[in-house]
């Protein structure tokens, strides 16, 4: 699968897809979208990556470990879980703060960014654990 | 604790152990640790608050995120809930401190994920919302998974397969079911449930409880379901098998008391057949045991018998015998992590699972062989120690509830069980060393939280006269059920 | 189309079966898939789907729609699908390090721990 359509194709469509998924992400305050589907989204933009320049590109672009991801994500979960319960009623309830110029913004917003960063986490910790081994595009050229 | 809403106490024994598996993962090499273990003590410390509230002040109930009834999911906090929660933070632990102490350097994951399965049987027996349940299983279950698969040995990897097959099963009869159960109830939330059933005797609810009974069946390893457990639980390292064998089946056996107390209570024939199954459980389960000679699957077959007196105990459905039940279950969380935990030992000291090749253990290492005789006793029904409590409880309720042909025959099951731990002692500890093979000791350390569990044991024997009143109570408000459905309103 | 749905459900259920009885372990992985997403539409048509207005509040009114749809079980089924898939994506890994392990994907030839102790 190591052509230069789909490399050059990649090249534009992974970034759309993380603009994508971070619209989603956005979206999902108030409508249809939300940190899970953005997750998905954002974690097939890696996958994407992954197949047209290698697992180890795919790495890299990561930033960090996809163990990282999903630790930093349910740290953000479990941080918006307990401002419900400081600032709110109970544990995960929501609390707002109004941002002029953008409207409310909530606990349930850091919470959907946790849950969009343990779905990356996992989509690409995944792929990249099923990765076959000596199938690396990038290492046939190097 | 005034001044505290006493509905944090609900809150704290499950965002404890999260945010040690979070913090565990984020750490680096040198915190690790200290992360695990303050996790461990933080926990304790929670379930405590928790047990001392609700024993003091009488069952919580939280609706998480504030949203009301029956849409918010609700977490309630009874005698029972409060009680497994205690002594699931004790054996959590006392797991975690093995594996700290007898390993130089642990598996990066292995705490957070210790942690995590203690956050999934925490809120499994916190929840009061069945789908909530479902989704505490899966935490619990994918927990397991890794820590069964983490070293990568063969024997692991072969076990995990078929524990994974096994529970995806479980957990799709579970998941039908709440379908059905949601058609027809129209709310997966426990009290609301029981209050629905209440109104409408008609209203059998059968073919779900048939699904949901097999399903938790499975997870309980109960007569005739239990097919998996006995090759399953051997597999892995001894701190992760002791946490398997001391926490997983339990959560199972939990669920039956709660469908079986709370939700299916109109059917008497439902009891009835619980009753065969758990005699059955208890019988095929010390069969089992005798016949093996293998150290961990002699105790293995064990888990299988003494659930089967538990589901005894929730069968027969007085309150002196849900309360005994109740005691069964504390007491056998404790013993049968601190025997899988002390097996480990045995085995590595030995340096083989067989029994013939075992022996010597009370003349090379005493305190080892004192440390499986407390347990292995307790488990075997003598007094003074917890287990004789355990067994007489569930005998006398026999007795008392006219159901004279069970009382005998957990008598019977409990003298098999002795003479399948004395098997284990006459071989390994009592029996002469295999000339080529003499035991050495492994890991003095290992012993300490071992010890600690050894002292629960005694403690729970010495003082068992309180500890039954209050599981006698516990199982007096599982028969009432009003506290339960007065506190998830 | 609640009976053509109940009759997708129980085919799901008899393929999923079918494949989980063979020894292949992805076999039995594929028949675990199909009888979780046959639970999946079970819960979707045991609660009565139907075509209805989404369960979302439309600009400028402060309710849904009459007659909206039960989210819940859309809530539900969602819910099972992401752990679903996280099991499955374990579980996958599982077998191939399954079969590269053991040289077999065949589950009756697993090794067991009985008798492994020397």
């Amino acid at each position: 699968m190591n052509t230069v359509i789909l490399r050059t194709a990649a090249r534009y469509l992974a970034p759309t897809l993380i603009i994508l998924s971070l619209w989603l992400l956005w979206r999902g305050h108030n409508a249809p979208g939300g940190g899970f589907i953005g997750g998905l989204v954002a974690g097939s933009a890696v996958v994407l990556h992954a197949i047209a320049f290698g697992p180890v590109a795919a790495r890299r672009a990561l930033r960090g470990s996809p163990r990282a991801w999903m630790a930093i994500g349910m740290a953000l979960a479990l941080g918006a879980a307990l401002l419900g319960f400081v600032f709110g009623e109970t544990l995960l309830d929501a609390a707002w703060v109004d941002v002029p110029g953008v409207g409310p913004l909530g606990t349930p917003l850091i919470f959907d960014v946790g849950v969009f960063a343990v779905v990356v986490g996992a989509v690409s910790g995944f792929t990249l654990a099923l990765w076959p081994e000596g199938a690396e595009p990038g290492a046939e050229e190097a | 604790m005034s001044g505290v809403d006493p509905h944090i106490w609900l809150i704290a024994p499950l965002v404890v152990p999260l945010a040690a598996a979070v913090f565990g993962l984020l750490a680096g090499r040198r915190t690790r640790r200290a992360v695990a273990l303050t996790g461990h003590v933080l926990h304790i410390a929670a379930a405590a608050g928790l047990l001392y509230t609700v024993l003091g002040d009488g069952a919580l109930a939280v609706r998480i995120g504030g949203w009301p009834g029956p849409f918010g999911i609700a977490l309630v906090g009874d005698s029972l809930s409060a009680l497994l929660v205690g002594v699931t933070a004790i054996v959590g632990a006392a797991a975690g401190l093995t594996s700290q102490l007898g390993e130089r350097l642990p598996h990066p994951l292995k705490a957070p994920l210790m942690h995590a399965l203690l956050l999934g049987v925490c809120g499994a027996f916190l929840t009061g919302d069945l789908f909530n349940l479902y989704v505490w299983f899966e935490v619990l279950l994918v927990a397991s998974f890794v820590l069964l698969t983490l070293d990568r040995a063969p024997l692991s990897i072969a076990a995990g397969v078929r524990y994974v097959a096994i529970n995806l099963v479980a957990s799709a009869l579970f998941l039908t079911a709440l379908g059905l159960l949601y058609a027809k109830a129209g709310t997966l939330d426990m009290a609301h449930i029981a209050r629905l059933v209440d109104g409408d005797t008609g209203h059998t609810l059968g073919g779900v409880a048939a699904l949901l009974t097999v399903a938790f069946g499975i997870k309980a390893g109960i007569f005739p379901l239990f097919g998996w457990l006995p090759p399953a639980y051997p597999a892995p390292p001894p701190v992760i098998a002791a946490l398997f064998a001391g926490l997983l089946t339990k959560v199972g056996v939990y669920a039956l008391i709660r469908l079986y107390t709370l939700i299916f209570v109109h059917d008497p024939w439902a009891h009835d057949l619980l009753l065969w199954l758990g005699a059955a459980t208890m019988t095929v389960g010390v069969l089992g045991a005798a016949a093996q000679v293998e150290v961990r699957r002699i105790l293995s077959f064990h888990i299988v018998s003494q659930i089967g007196y538990i589901v005894v105990g929730v069968a027969l459905y007085t309150p002196l015998a849900v309360g005994a039940a109740v005691f069964y279950l504390v007491h056998h969380i404790v013993v049968k992590t601190s025997l899988f935990l002390v097996g480990g030992v045995i085995t590595d000291a030995g340096g083989s699972e067989r029994l013939d090749r075992l022996g010597g253990l009370r003349l090379a290492w005493p305190a080892a062989a004192l440390l499986f005789a407390i347990p292995a006793l307790s488990l075997a029904g003598m007094p003074p120690l917890s287990g004789f409590f355990a067994k007489l409880g569930i005998i006398r309720a026999g007795i008392a509830a006219d159901a004279t042909w069970v009382a005998v025959l957990a008598l019977a099951v409990g003298l098999l069980t002795l003479y399948s731990m004395l098997k284990i002692a006459h071989a390994a500890v009592l029996g002469p060393a295999p000339d080529d093979a003499p035991p050495r000791p492994v890991g003095r350390a290992r012993l300490w939280p071992i010890a600690a569990l050894a002292a629960v044991t005694l403690a729970l024997g010495l003082a068992a006269g309180p500890v039954f009143e209050v599981c006698l109570a516990a199982g007096e408000a599982l028969i009432d059920r009003t506290p339960y459905l007065e506190a998830a309103r | 189309m609640h009976g053509l749905m109940s009759l997708v459900v129980g085919a799901l259920f008899a393929a999923g079966v079918y494949l989980m009885l063979k020894r292949e372990i992805l076999h039995v992985l594929v028949g675990l898939t199909l009888v979780g997403n046959g639970a999946n539409l079970a819960i979707f048509v045991a609660s009565g789907a139907r075509v209805a207005p989404p369960p979302l509040v439309p600009d400028g009114l402060d309710a849904p729609l009459a007659g909206h749809a039960d989210p819940l079980p859309q809530a539900l089924i969602l819910t099972a699908i992401v752990i679903g898939f996280g099991v499955l994506g374990f579980a996958l890994a599982l077998a191939r390090r399954s079969t590269e392990t053991l040289g077999t994907d065949d589950l009756d030839r697993l090794p067991t721990t009985e008798g492994q102790g020397t």
